[in-house]
């Protein structure tokens, strides 16, 4: 057995007063997706942002790939936090996409995307061309390549942002509620670009309120309630026979006629 | 009107002395207003509190209490500034206040997540700076900072008043000698009107070529 891909351990996080991580232990492997389900306010988008040290977390450790991802190792037992350089090149291995997409808008669809495989990937500007010419026409977009994020529907800018994440070929990629700010009619192309991602073996952590979506995709739930993970296993375990009552009360608050059946 | 132009080559040499003066206050203000500006926005507790303090305390006092300050004051501290020098001084340390605070507004106008986007990417600090914050903050610095730099071409008017002759003190020295305030101070108003309208006039051209959404 391989170590994992992302190793969680004894993770804290407190704003304030406010503790909303209280503890947590994950362990991801390469190839798994993992969705990330849990009432609003139970830390699931602190987790996630904490992966890739977006949130500053108190107490824990997160490692990618081995590298624990804010401080080194000294030798002597003791941890010194990492500098900007080293912190942002373990970065450029954790994909993320964000709820509000978060383009960057004074620059083009295919712009979006070169600007990390030619700053940080240091790439010559002709292969991250048509590197990123090939994601964006993998997810539909390969007409609106030179049209600004402002010309672009929230599907299309969506999908723009999930190929600026993967044109990096991070190890593993970080999925925020990506539909959650999407018209209903434009969920489902965004979904279907990251199933095919997800056949293709691609290490994900998804948050997200879309349960078919967690079932269908996820090959692993990960069901979190007050800072805690509280449940953990397979969609059809952790879904389909909730033993927590807490998880039974979010899955028959989202479905009202499920709870029926019970 | 004959009299405004016979005065016309000496008040060019004013105007020159008032076109050096603001140049030169604008082209250091810009760099040093800007890094402190940067600081004031990133920067440790540590370097924040005497940056706020100083530009709190200098916008809080008249510009030519200022002025007056550099070259009446500085010399009780052993520091004999010259007139051009003591007002260049002055206004530079006014202007910075000015440009920190521009800058610091303008950068904090960018969303947060666009930072969050490219720390996602792995992009580091100063990298974040100049390919992502810096490209969208200049629209928002602009038309504030353009402001500025017309304010300074006027205020710069009040070195005269420590005997610097720039084109305000030149526009005096003429109407003493020929009493003919009118056409002199019309002259002069022209003068200071077109100075400023062609700023405005770049200002709009400027902010059209930093603009990237649909209107392009």
């Amino acid at each position: 057995m391989s170590d994992p891909l992302v190793k969680i351990s004894g993770l804290t996080k407190a704003f304030g007063d406010v503790e909303v991580l209280k503890g947590i232990d994950l362990e991801i492997n390469t190839g798994q997706v993992v969705s990330l389900i849990g009432p609003s306010g139970s830390g699931k988008t602190t987790l996630l942002r904490c992966i890739n040290y977006l949130v500053e977390y108190d107490d824990g450790s997160v490692l990618i790939d081995g590298q624990e991802i804010a401080h080194k190792d000294t030798g002597n037992g003791t941890r010194q936090p990492r500098s900007e350089r080293e912190l942002s090149a373990i970065r450029a291995q954790v994909g993320m996409v964000f709820q509000l997409f978060y383009l960057y808008p004074h620059l083009s669809a295919i712009e979006n995307v070169t600007l990390g495989l030619t700053k940080v990937r240091k790439l010559p500007k002709a292969q991250a061309q048509s590197m990123a010419e090939a994601w964006l026409e993998r997810v539909g977009l390969s007409d609106k390549m030179n049209n600004m994020p402002s010309e672009l529907s929230g599907g299309q800018q969506q999908r723009v942002g999930i190929a600026r994440a993967v044109a990096m070929e991070p190890k593993v990629l970080l999925l925020d509620e990506i539909t959650s700010a999407l018209d209903p009619e434009l969920v489902g192309e965004v979904l279907a670009v990251v199933q095919s991602l997800a056949k293709e073996g691609m290490t994900m952590i998804v948050v997200t309120h879309e349960m078919t979506f967690a079932r269908d995709v996820g090959n692993r739930v990960v069901f979190m309630d007050e800072g805690r993970v509280v449940a953990d296993g397979l969609p059809s375990e952790v879904l389909d026979n909730p033993e927590n009552e807490r998880l039974r009360t979010f899955l028959s608050r989202l479905n009202p006629h499920l709870a029926l059946e019970k | 009107m004959e009299v405004a132009f016979n005065a016309l080559p000496f008040l060019m040499e004013g105007l020159w002395v008032t076109v050096k003066v603001t140049a030169i206050v604008v082209a250091i203000s810009l760099v040093v207003g800007v890094v402190m500006g940067v600081v004031l926005t990133y920067g440790s507790a540590w370097v924040r509190w005497p940056i706020r303090l100083y530009t709190d305390f200098i916008r809080g006092i008249p510009v030519l209490v200022l002025i007056f300050f550099a070259y009446y004051g500085l010399p009780a501290i052993g520091l004999n500034l010259d007139n051009f020098t003591a007002a260049v001084t002055a206004l530079t340390a006014f202007k910075i206040a000015h440009v920190i605070e521009t800058t610091r507004g303008a950068i904090q106008s960018i969303h947060q997540g666009q930072t969050e986007a490219g720390k996602a990417i792995g992009l580091p600090f100063w990298d974040r700076m100049i390919y992502i914050i810096f490209p969208q903050a200049v629209r928002r610095f602009l038309p504030p900072w353009i402001n500025t730099v017309a304010d300074a071409a006027k205020g710069s008017a009040l070195v005269s008043l420590i005997g610097v002759v720039d084109l305000m003190l030149a526009m005096q020295k003429v109407i003493g000698r020929t009493f003919e305030p009118m056409p002199i101070y019309l002259l002069g108003a022209v003068i200071y009107f077109l100075i400023n309208y062609s700023l405005s006039l770049s200002s709009r051209r400027l902010e059209k070529q930093f603009s990237y959404s649909l209107e392009k």
